[in-house]
């Protein structure tokens, strides 16, 4: 039973999910067993939420635990440090440094905590601006893909098979877009790996 | 064969509609309500939203008697409400295949509480499928149907969040099961349960139960997988895959029908392992069941007896080491789910606020008006408690003179609010309820209902007139207002909760999700700023204090410009701006 296993943390509404998706079925297109695991409902209006993908020759659970996870793909900086404790010893941490301040803090009754990107760089995050880079591919919405395309790089999965599920997989208008926002992440990973 | 990545709720209609199901009726909850959606889509099938899960099961038994066989969906709190009927069906049986599936919510992701339905297969006597994944969601919904017809008994399936809301790969036929309706013959000693005929029924279904008993040892929805002999777990539907991550080793009783159980195989799994657990979660419907056959199950203390389970937390109950985990950061502020920008629900909980009352809460998005900074609603049982609960709290006096008022969703009131209006009339109730009619059903992902008249499968409908309705049902003062206009909010509930009579205010504006607004954000200007902190108790995530000024800024990339914070400031601070590119932070949306 080998199996790998990614984590996606954001804000609900952020797209995680489709990039769960995503994941999934490049997984599922190689070859491989899948589960992805995602919540819906009350937390989707703007709360933390949490996608798990597993793939590997067998796969049981579709949730995971604190310690477990090889990838955390964290869509926002807060969700990182809420979530920094799945990454297993040596796992990877990739994180957009964007914050998102929640309610408690927009309404003054609690403090955004300072310091957290130097805690994250102290777990080994690489950062990838994935909101600039999703605007410079030519929709802002697109950066759930620029973090997929991060992601990518150590997984091993054809950036031919990627191109073909995102291509099948997000509106017709936003494919070039989407496209783009992919190899700008992957090639921002890649920049970000070897500068550690 | 293609494999397909499906959810549990999709393979379920699509197991459905493989069996030949030909009508599908459900009323939507999360983590159920994609199960209908689907199977609205396939080919060849009738499908509906029913304003409530009672109605739905209603619907689904007509239709079985009718020769087709139906699926009716509902989340778990649903078959609270569709409990009536299920009971007596046991006592029918059906006609064509009847399914119920019911998507049971551990850790509560969505929902008011953890009840598991296991207990409801027990107590209504009728069989319950747990499928583990969306390969046996499929399988499972297609024999359901076979199980349905051949013992003369409505089934359940049951899933969890887990399996709902989990995808995993399926491999679909391309079309389905050819079946002939089969031919109507009156039965009322079959369908007519008056006292005469439901006593003869009740012995029948001991008898198909007893049939059910020996098919449980049959089947092979039930498999003894046998690894080491040491730990022998009794395990069911999600919690099966946790175990067999968590405890790879151990040996299972993996149970994909548990009700009726199969007494003889648990006895004899029970005798080829040297010691017997069961893990499941929520409740502890399976080890009080096997340990009620005599077969010693040894406890396990350190298993959470709430919420989900995950392959680490049966790992440590089983004393297993734990994996290094990095140390958590220090305590990081909660980001708690909330009201989008420009919800039309907002104001009135902001008036509600300010004034001061007593709110009776129902279910939908508008029970986040429960979180701070609004914190303006006091209780949130049931679908429809609001409207009951309003009145009886009048009736106790016990609020200090405060102004009670119901707020209730137009598809929640659809769903079960119009009885408890009923009642409040009948009995001469003088409160107030605000009917928060944002023309769809916004939580569970933009359903139709009977007030918006939108159906599952866009078939021309017929809007209920809720105003209409209101009064024919002898309420005299009704009143629609706008709830982005704030004054008209305030003005509402001040002048009806003053009145000494019963009164329905209905806030009527589409959901922030479904109109999304033309209008150009707003800004603060800094100048006119006072930093009283106003604007920023609507708690609208695009409106926030800045943490170096203590004023109010707004983030104009998710203002969507419905201008509520402009109106709340008495300083003209909030003003227009043009439109904006700024990329710091989420499009909500």
């Amino acid at each position: 039973m080998s199996f790998t296993t990614v984590m996606l943390c954001g804000v609900g509404g952020q797209g995680t999910i489709l990039a769960a998706d995503l994941l999934a079925r490049v997984a599922a297109a190689s070859g491989l067993e899948v589960k992805l695991s995602e919540v819906h409902g009350m937390s989707q209006r703007g709360g933390s939420v949490d996608t798990v993908v597993k793939f590997g020759d067998a796969v049981f659970s579709p949730v995971t635990d604190p310690g477990m996870v090889d990838h955390l793909v964290a869509f926002e900086i807060l969700e990182a440090a809420r979530n920094v404790h799945f990454v297993k010893p040596g796992g990877r941490l990739l994180v957009n440094p964007a914050a998102i301040r929640p309610l408690p803090v927009l309404t003054g009754d609690l403090a955004m905590p300072h310091g957290l990107r130097a805690v994250l760089a102290g777990e080994g995050a690489i950062f990838i601006d994935a909101d600039e880079l999703a605007c410079e591919a030519g929709s802002p919405k697109s950066s759930n893909v620029v973090l997929m395309g991060a992601l990518s790089l150590r997984l091993g999965f054809d950036v031919d098979v990627w191109e073909q599920v995102i291509t099948a997989r997000v509106p017709a208008k936003t494919v070039e877009a989407n496209l783009v926002a992919f190899s700008l992440g992957r090639a921002a990973c890649e920049r970000g790996e070897c500068a550690l | 064969m293609v494999r397909s990545l499906l959810s549990g709720n999709e393979a379920v209609a699509q197991g459905a509609w493989e069996a030949g199901a030909k009508i599908g009726v459900g009323y939507p909850g999360t983590p159920s309500t994609e199960t209908l959606q689907r199977f609205s889509t396939l080919p060849g099938v009738y499908a509906e939203w029913a304003p409530n899960e009672k109605v739905a099961l209603e619907v689904a038994a007509g239709a079985s008697l009718g020769g087709v066989r139906s699926l009716a969906t509902m989340k778990h709190v649903g078959l609270n409400v569709a409990a009536d009927p299920l009971f007596t069906l046991a006592y029918t049986g059906v006609g064509a295949g009847l399914v119920i599936l019911v998507a049971d919510d551990p850790g509560m992701h969505s929902s008011q509480n953890e009840q598991d339905s296991h207990n409801y297969a027990a107590f209504a006597r009728v069989p319950m499928l747990d499928p583990a994944d969306s390969a046996e969601a499929l399988a499972f919904a297609r024999e359901a149907f076979d199980i349905s017809e051949h013992f003369d008994i409505p089934v359940l399936v049951r899933s969890t969040v887990r399996v709902s809301h989990s995808k995993s790969l399926v491999e679909p036929e391309s079309r389905p099961m050819i079946r002939e309706q089969s031919s109507y013959a009156k039965d009322p000693m079959k369908w007519v349960m008056m006292p005469g005929m439901a006593k003869l029924r009740r012995l029948d279904l001991d008898r198909r139960l007893l049939e059910l008993e020996g098919f449980a040892e049959d089947t092979e929805l039930n498999r003894e997988e046998l690894r080491d002999l040491a730990v022998g777990i009794v395990c069911a539907g999600a919690v099966y895959q946790h175990v067999r991550e968590g405890l790879p080793h151990a040996s299972t009783l993996k149970l994909g029908m548990t009700f009726p159980l199969p007494a003889r195989r648990l006895r004899a799994f029970a005798e080829q392992v040297e010691t017997l657990y069961v893990v499941e979660e929520a409740d502890a419907y399976l080890a009080r069941s096997v340990r009620s056959l005599g077969i010693a199950v040894e406890p396990l203390p350190a298993l959470p007896v709430a919420g989900e389970l995950t392959p680490g937390s049966i790992r440590r109950a089983f004393g297993l080491p734990e994996p290094v985990v990095r140390e958590r950061g220090a305590s990081l502020p909660p980001r708690p789910p909330l009201m989008c920008p420009g919800c039309p629900h907002r104001p009135v909980f902001n008036a509600l606020r300010k004034m001061r009352a007593v709110v009776t809460g129902d279910i939908g998005c508008y029970t986040l008006g429960a979180l701070k900074p609004l914190a303006a609603m006091d209780t949130c049982v049931c679908m429809g408690a609001s409207v009951g609960m309003a009145h009886g709290a009048e009736l106790a006096h016990g609020f200090g003179g405060r102004p009670i008022v119901a707020v209730i969703g137009d598809s929640t009131f659809a769903h079960s609010g119009i009885t408890g209006l009923v009642n409040t009339v009948y009995n001469g109730g003088v409160g107030t309820i605000a009917v928060l009619d944002n023309r769809i059903t916004a939580m569970t992902g933009h359903q139709g209902n009977p007030l918006n008249g939108i159906t599952l499968q866009e078939r021309p409908s017929h809007e209920v007139d809720l105003v209409a309705l209101v009064k024919t049902l002898g309420v005299n003062r009704v009143r629609v207002v706008d709830p982005h206009d704030l004054d008209a909010c305030a003005t509402a509930l001040a002048e009806e909760t003053a009145a000494d009579e019963l009164s329905v205010i209905v806030f009527r504006a589409p959901c922030a999700l479904i109109v999304r607004s033309a209008a150009d954000p707003y800004a603060v200007d800094e100048d006119a700023c006072t930093k009283c902190g106003v604007c920023i108790r609507l708690g609208c995530p695009a409106i926030g204090k800045d943490e170096a000024t203590s004023g109010a800024f707004i983030d104009t990339s998710i203002c969507v410009g419905c201008g509520q914070c402009a109106q709340v400031c008495k300083f003209s601070a909030i003003v227009h701006t043009g439109p904006s590119c700024d990329f710091q932070g989420a499009d909500l949306r």
